[in-house]
């Protein structure tokens, strides 16, 4: 039911900041401040990655992401694909199948048109990869410098998958916390292709589609899937912190638990970076009951593209909504949402 | 202050000796190495990177010292105990390390 | 990673923790103060004082070199930085620190040319690359990163690079140990002395605290089994009444310094005769500034900078917590009107502010122990 009285505005910041688009604190202070009160009603519930709607008894999820990327392409892919997997793994984590995209395009005048070519080309393989169709779009132009090059939109529709549930509310004590293979490999190539820090590796993002994964883990363990999230801007961290923050309970990660590649831990420890902070295009986190969570762990290890899956963490009670890291030795600390982008630090 | 990565030289420019490539588990940065002049590394040895310069070579026997010195803790220990069951004095805490 | 995982080992990070469980006893409480903001912030991340015994106590030091800018130096900086021709390049450590007209990123959302640079031969690049802008390094640090930002200036000179200047603010270590020391409400039994600093500076240099002052220091490397077998070090010296300088980071630590690095500081800088640090006043020969010979590179001569002093606001106690008096949670503004989103002083953007540390790796662990089951 809708309430015909709009929620207050709580977002207090006098202008948008780069913050407000990082995934983090700022981000999610302006959607839940500004955007959800104005647009959503008065009481919405957790926000997920897609929206689940009933359409005469037709249960469709739909979702949509921006693509603002720089460059536009970098090793292991470019923004066509990201434009696809991203809005594809979206629907997936949410529990359903993308059917069809529909895709705008931003772009910038003076934009050389091999460029464009290449990038919807790009999205167009992406789009066969996934097993997803792109059903229609939109283009605007706008001046020269108002949109680096170009910003893509994708718009998904997909159907729910039998047999999964997504609620943050479900996820009880004792849950654990599975992770479909290293983080941080899309954020660390895309911080090395801009240049600016003069670091080189032989490291390439991560985007795919992770619906295969994902339909394998509900194929055998769907009854036991509590919550998935793909961990884009802001990283496994920030995905993590929000799960906490809408359940109420402990996310208890073991360090070295937690994949990462040699390279990765390389570029995040000269840099001081934290690898859970960084963004990830082809990856997911799911919660799983205790009872699933063998079965779950094997089906992704099995899957293609699964194998480094694994099992990261637990949930537990304390501390409550809060994400704790664990080492072997004792010791433990906070992972805490960045405000904003991580930056790179010398001290 | 002062986040320092060690790293391996892999190679030194042929155009500038002060100039290195550093890797540190298969990232690649060009260094600089004029802090390094009086004791020149050679591609190959371990350098303390800070803010793309070189602070310092990096021993590898002090840092074997190092953890054979933190190994011995525990065994040491052991051993004290023993010594101390069978009533004889107390060994220097002082000559340990 | 070579060098890093030996020094991470499970095992022996327990069984130094044992030593240190051992060596401490329950009769008396240890005051042991880590310098280095690094220390501080390596006490966070690898969960330390979770494997420490009660009655050792870690304070953390002024060691941090954006915590301890005042706000005034940010804003001079900045105000260089409105220039149109003006590429405004500092480590990433310095976007968030608030000036009184906001950060350097909130500039650079306004429009001015803000660059986040990894090493000062990277800002000097970015002078090549754009001949007809002025690019201005704005330097931080101790004496660990002084010497590269030296380097860099005696590379400019040498290639007759013109569009490139700094904006000084590197400070010293010694003076400001020695104004933790003179504070009159600071009890210390020893010090965790800066690994990285001593690279350049040796261990010589903190020979008075010893000799002097009767306490501890050993100097110490950032992995955990480095700051542990440094926490064994000071015990055992501390159990016997010994007070010396102790080399625990020798794989990296010359005692003697390093000649090369100091030749290049003296080349390029001199003691300020003082400068202001935030939360500890005024503290002469504390600070470096570009000398006459390289007077053409230096940004508070080439520009016009107004040098307005900006006291911290009232309620803010950056200092005590800078001089480890009081603890991160002990501000009043701590974790309400301060907190990472909404800084007010650099203590909580800093990474490795002893305010930000404490709010983002450590304060919620305290809620653990009162169970609070609801949404936080």
């Amino acid at each position: 039911m809708l309430d015909a009285r709009p929620a207050s505005v709580r977002f207090r910041d006098p202008q948008i900041e780069m913050a407000h688009g990082a995934g983090g604190k700022a981000s999610r202070k302006l959607v839940e401040g500004l955007f959800a009160p104005l647009l959503f009603g008065s009481t919405p519930g957790p926000l997920g990655d897609a929206a689940h709607v009933d359409i005469n008894g037709a249960k469709v999820a739909i979702t949509t992401d921006s693509f603002v990327v720089k460059p536009l392409t970098f090793p292991g892919g470019s923004i066509g694909e990201l434009a696809v997997n991203g809005t594809v793994n979206d629907l997936a984590v949410s529990g359903a199948r993308a059917e069809a995209l529909v895709v705008t395009y931003v772009l910038e005048a003076g934009l050389p048109t091999p460029v464009l070519e290449a990038e919807v080309c790009a999205m167009a393989k992406a789009a066969r990869d996934a097993g997803v169709r792109i059903a229609g779009g939109d283009t605007k132009v706008v001046e020269h410098g108002k949109a680096d090059l170009m910003y893509v939109t994708t718009t998904g529709i997909g159907r729910l998958i039998h047999g999964v549930t997504i609620d943050p509310r479900s996820v009880r004590v004792g849950d654990k916390i599975l992770l479909s293979g290293p983080i941080g490999d899309h954020g660390i190539t895309i911080l090395l292709a801009r240049g600016e820090l003069d670091l080189e590796a032989d490291l390439r993002s991560d985007t795919r589609s992770v619906l295969p994964l994902v339909e394998a883990l509900v194929h055998t363990a769907g009854p036991g899937i509590r919550w998935m999230r793909d961990p884009t801007r802001g990283g496994a961290a920030t995905s993590l912190n929000e799960l906490a923050r809408d359940c109420g309970l402990g996310m208890v990660l073991f360090e070295d638990q937690v994949p990462v590649r040699d390279m990765v831990r390389g570029a995040c420890e000269l840099l001081g970076l934290d690898p859970l902070h960084i963004a990830n295009e082809g990856q997911f986190l799911a919660v799983v009951s205790p009872d699933y969570a063998d079965a779950a762990i094997n089906a992704l290890s099995l899957a293609p593209g699964g194998s480094e899956a694994q099992v990261i963490g637990e949930v537990r009670e304390q501390p409550a909504g809060t994400v704790l890291v664990t080492t072997r030795y004792g010791g433990s600390r906070i992972v805490d949402m960045l405000v904003g982008d991580p930056l790179p630090r010398i001290c | 202050m002062c986040l320092a990565i060690p790293g391996k030289i892999v190679e030194i420019s042929s155009d500038n000796t002060e100039s290195a490539l550093v890797d540190v588990v298969g990232v690649r940065r060009r260094i600089d190495l004029g802090l390094l002049q009086d004791d020149k590394p050679a591609p190959g040895d371990w350098v303390l990177i800070h803010v793309g310069f070189a602070m310092s070579k990096i021993s590898e026997l002090d840092a074997l010292d190092q953890m054979n010195t933190l190994r011995a803790l525990g065994e040491i220990d052991g051993a004290m105990q023993e010594v101390q069951g069978y009533g004889l004095e107390e060994p220097n805490d002082a000559e340990v390390h | 990673m070579r060098f890093v995982d030996e020094f991470r080992e499970p095992e022996l990070i327990s069984r130094t923790a044992e030593e240190i469980l051992r060596l401490a006893g329950r009769d008396r409480h240890y005051r042991l103060m880590e310098v280095c903001g690094g220390h501080t912030h390596a006490i966070y991340r690898f969960g330390l004082k979770d494997i420490l015994p009660d009655n050792i106590e870690l304070i953390h030091g002024p060691g941090c070199p954006v915590c301890v800018l005042p706000m005034g130096r940010i804003d001079d900086g900045l105000s260089i930085a409105q220039r149109p021709d003006v590429i405004f390049a500092a480590f990433g450590d310095m976007m968030r620190v608030p000036g009184t007209q906001g950060s350097p990123l909130e500039h650079k959302a306004r429009g001015m040319d803000v660059r986040i640079v990894y090493s000062p031969s990277d800002a000097l690049k970015l002078a090549r690359l754009n001949p007809d802008k002025q690019v201005m390094f704005f330097a931080i640090g101790f004496e660990t990163t002084a010497p590269s930002t030296a380097l860099t200036l005696m590379r400019a000179k040498a290639e007759g690079i013109d569009n490139f200047s700094v904006f000084c603010n590197h400070v010293t270590i010694i003076p400001a140990i020695r104004a933790i020391l003179d504070s009159p409400d600071m009890r210390l039994d020893a010090f965790i002395g800066p690994g990285h600093v001593s690279t350049v500076i040796g261990c010589r240099p903190y020979e008075w605290i010893a000799k002097d002052q009767d306490k501890p220091i050993v100097v110490s490397g950032f992995e955990p089994l480095d700051m542990l077998q440094s926490i064994v070090m000071l015990l055992r010296q501390l159990k016997v009444g010994e007070a010396k300088v102790e080399n625990q980071y020798k794989r990296v630590v010359p005692w003697e310094g390093n000649r090369a690095a100091l030749r290049a500081m003296a080349e390029v800088f001199q003691l300020r005769p003082y400068f202001e640090w935030r939360g500890l006043g005024f503290i002469s020969q504390s600070a470096l500034r570009l000398n006459e010979k390289y007077a053409a590179w230096d940004a508070e001569q080439r520009f016009e900078v107004p040098g307005i002093r900006v006291t911290d606001p009232k309620a803010a106690q950056c200092g005590e917590v800078l001089k480890g008096v009081l603890k991160p949670h002990q501000c009043k503004l701590f974790g309400r009107e301060c907190t990472p989103e909404h800084p007010i002083g650099a203590l909580m953007v800093s990474s490795e502010g002893s305010c930000a540390a404490y709010h983002n790796y450590e304060h919620r662990k305290a809620a653990m122990a009162t169970s609070l089951t609801s949404i936080a």
